[in-house]
């Protein structure tokens, strides 16, 4: 089945070709084409790949921990002097995981969106776009050399764009697509040169290579020579992800991402896409791990980002800003992860979170549907009457992500919570932070998330009387999916119960070839350290961590019932509260005035930088003045010289004796 | 009195040759201006001869040979392309055709 890793990916191409075909052969008629071929064909894509891929999923667990890995070269790429890249594959045990998260919840939002954008006019180009979209994050995850996981980012990110722009007419909608490309662009112009770092290091220890498996063996062999670089080429890469990722300062463009249909806020920007910085990270751990000062900048930054993002989700109105808010402040759960080097906790975060949010999403996107459009959670409520299975995913994928016992955000963000208190990165004083803010973040999580379940389902409706009457239970093919991804989001946890819950955490133990620990170790000292941190939290001191882990459940709990009583048993109080915080509540409602700040400090200068410096002085004034002085200069020339050309034959006739005289005269002279 | 040497042939034919400058440098009629290169043709015809006569050789009278059939044909042209601007442009004055410049 080996020989079929090249099928992942190229099966959404195929799709995405065929459907893009049709939607061009369409783009004129007045006709849209039959919508159940273009689903037929859109969702068999993802499906194909996703059955490759719990195909080889059994074969790999067959085989013993060291050889979890396939490989699979295509054609060379790049043959130029010291550069070698081929379109290489590559899956090992962490890119099974990404792979089966990406093709499995991909393959159920595709279903999902069969019956969202039911009737919509570019039926055809959105299944393009989707499927293109596997298909480069496919290639992103399976690349086995970073310039091809470049082609897929930028790959992923070309249609991030063009999703979010999805219905192009609406300029609001255009100009977020923009604003995600442009703010991406910042990121991956960092992570080129991060990259440059890379090859210029391994070049000069005679083996230029940007191949993954081969730099971290030259890694583990020369410690020495990617030390030196490593903070600087970690910091570079680290600024990428903060691209792809949403963390801080360059996550403006997630929130405003939400202007594309549903199911793509799902897909893109809550479960795959936006993950790719932290599997990136996860990916090069082998070099983080030699650059603590650069983990513990991700480590901050994704606290940070935690729980500033969080503050902003706590006073959206609407449903879909709070779930992005709340995407941003989960991949910053991620990025703490990473940063202490609990890679693989970071990564199961991971799938947990694709699992609950894409829930999430795609109810709101349920909801949505329902509503007729309405996204503004203060004119719902009272929907759990007449949507029953949205309702309850919804609120499972809710209790998950508040982290309440058993679901799967509990294990995932209690582990990651635990190995932050215990993890050995930057100051002394650096992990209890972390730990406090992500705790304190935690409790914040089941507020937010809770209020956008009291204001939509519970209570009094506020429904207007217009989309009252359409109100109505989605179609089967959208509550299938939602209540699969509930059930993922109840079951996910399971498969890292932690050791004081005597459970064996297979999860970190199918990881561990990946980065080190119990089952691998055949990768050098530099790993040694990070399965140390895993080893010495799950290890020791249980009294402790059970301690933790109810407090985290207890913060929890603490703002699922505050969100209750606000919003639920006394509807009447947040209003009093907000009026009490008048300028706090403003300032959080106005995501801290962000976006503003950007367009003073970054946004309108570059835009005078470009238009008065770099348009009209440089631009018009310089190069334009220097062609145009050319052409000025032969026409001046020109305007003299031809006055000799009088067309009169004898006056030629009397410059032709001069010069014979003058060839004459030098030749006789 | 003395003989007639090289000098007198090539003052003559200097001579000659300048009056065939002139006349084409000065003179506004197309034919004449044509009689005037054959001037000039001349005029090197008979420096070629005069040449080979005093130094014995044959080369002088192959060249000017040459030159007299050039000129016949140069001639013939010439006069072809003056009828057909008369017809045209019922002129041959050189100063009247300016067509290069326009």
């Amino acid at each position: 089945m080996q020989a079929y890793l090249w099928l992942i990916p190229i099966a959404p191409l195929v799709g995405a070709a065929l459907n893009g075909a049709i939607a061009m052969a369409y783009a004129k008629r007045e006709n849209g084409p039959n919508e159940r071929l273009i689903s037929l064909i859109g969702c068999v894509a993802p499906l194909v790949s996703f059955a490759i891929v719990a195909t080889l999923f059994n074969e790999m667990r067959a085989l013993p921990a060291e050889s979890r890995v396939f490989h699979q070269v295509l054609l060379p790429w790049i043959s130029a002097g010291p550069v070698h890249i081929d379109f290489a594959l590559m899956a090992d045990t962490l890119t099974m995981v990404m792979l089966l998260v990406v093709t499995g919840v991909g393959s159920l939002i595709h279903i999902y969106s069969v019956g969202y954008m039911h009737g919509d006019r570019g039926f055809a180009r959105f299944f393009a776009y989707l499927n293109l979209f596997m298909f480069s994050m496919l290639t992103l995850v399976m690349a086995q050399n970073l310039p091809l996981l470049f082609v897929g980012w930028e790959g992923v990110g070309l249609c991030s764009y063009l999703l979010i722009g999805f219905w192009y007419k609406d300029l609001v909608n255009a100009a977020a697509g923009k604003k995600a490309f442009i703010v991406n662009r910042i990121g991956d112009l960092a992570f080129l040169l991060g990259m440059f770092i890379i090859f210029v290091t391994s070049h000069q220890l005679g083996h230029g290579t940007l191949d993954v498996p081969e730099l971290r063996h030259l890694v583990a062999e020369h410690p020495e020579a990617f030390t030196a670089v490593a903070t600087l080429a970690c910091i570079l890469l680290f600024i990428g992800a903060c691209g792809k990722s949403a963390q801080i300062p360059l996550y403006v463009w997630l929130p405003d991402a939400m202007a594309g249909p549903t199911p793509v806020s799902a897909l893109i920007h809550a479960a795959t896409m936006v993950t790719a910085g932290v599997y990136m990270i996860a990916r090069l751990s082998f070099l983080y791990e030699l650059a603590p000062t650069a983990m513990a900048v991700v480590a901050a930054v994704g606290c940070a980002t935690a729980i500033f993002a969080a503050t902003i989700g706590l006073a959206q109105r609407d449903i879909k800003k709070v779930l992005a808010y709340s995407t941003v402040s989960q991949l910053g759960y991620m990025f703490m992860a990473v940063g202490v080097g609990a890679y693989s906790a970071g990564i199961f975060h991971l799938m947990t979170h694709a699992f609950f949010k894409a829930c999430l999403f795609l109810g709101s996107g349920s909801v949505i549907h329902a509503m007729s459009g309405e996204q503004d959670m203060f004119r719902m409520g009272a929907l759990r009457k007449t949507m029953k299975v949205t309702w309850m995913t919804f609120l499972i994928s809710s209790f998950a992500i508040a982290g309440v016992p058993p679901l799967a955000g509990f294990f995932s963000k209690d582990e990651i919570l635990w190995l932050t208190f215990n993890a050995s990165v930057g100051p002394s004083w650096l992990p209890g932070v972390l730990w406090t803010v992500g705790f304190v973040a935690a409790g914040m999580t089941a507020f937010y998330v809770f209020r956008a379940v009291y204001l939509t389902f519970h209570g009094e409706s506020r429904v207007s009387e217009e989309a009252k009457h359409h109100l109505h239970e989605s179609p089967t093919v959208m509550t299938m999916p939602l209540v699969v991804l509930a059930a993922g989001a109840c079951l996910a946890g399971f498969l890292g119960i932690p050791a004081v819950l005597g459970g064996g955490n297979i999860f970190h133990h199918w990881l561990a070839p990946v980065f080190g620990g119990h089952g691998g170790g055949t990768e050098g000292h530099a790993l040694a350290a990070a399965a140390d941190t895993v080893v010495r939290a799950t290890g020791e001191n249980h009294s402790l961590e059970v301690l933790l882990m109810l407090l985290s459940v207890a913060v929890g709990l603490a703002g699922i019932g505050t969100a209750w009583f606000l919003y639920n048993k006394k509807p009447a109080l947040p209003a009093k509260i907000t009026a009490g915080f008048g300028g706090l509540y403003k300032l959080v409602f106005n995501k801290y005035y962000i976006d503003e700040l950007y367009e003073y400090t970054i946004v309108r200068p570059g835009y005078f930088l470009s238009d008065k410096l770099m348009f009209r002085l440089v631009d018009t004034g310089i190069i334009e003045g220097i062609v145009n002085g050319v052409g000025i200069m032969a026409r001046l020339i020109g305007s003299t010289v031809r006055l000799a050309q009088s067309g009169v034959v004898r006056t030629y006739a009397f410059f032709f004796l001069i010069g014979f005289l003058y060839l004459l005269y030098t030749l006789l002279k | 009195m003395g003989a007639i040497t090289i000098q007198h042939y090539l003052a003559l034919s200097a001579i000659l040759f300048f009056i065939g400058v002139f006349g084409v440098l000065f003179r506004r009629n197309l034919i004449v201006i044509m009689m005037s290169i054959e001037l000039m043709l001349n005029a090197v015809n008979l420096t070629f001869v005069a040449f080979a006569r005093y130094t014995g050789t044959m080369d002088g009278h192959v060249i000017a040979f040459f030159v007299m059939a050039l000129a016949a044909a140069e001639a013939g042209i010439g006069l072809a392309i003056l009828v057909m601007l008369f017809r045209n442009r019922t002129t041959v004055q050189a100063d009247d055709l300016t067509l290069m410049r326009d």
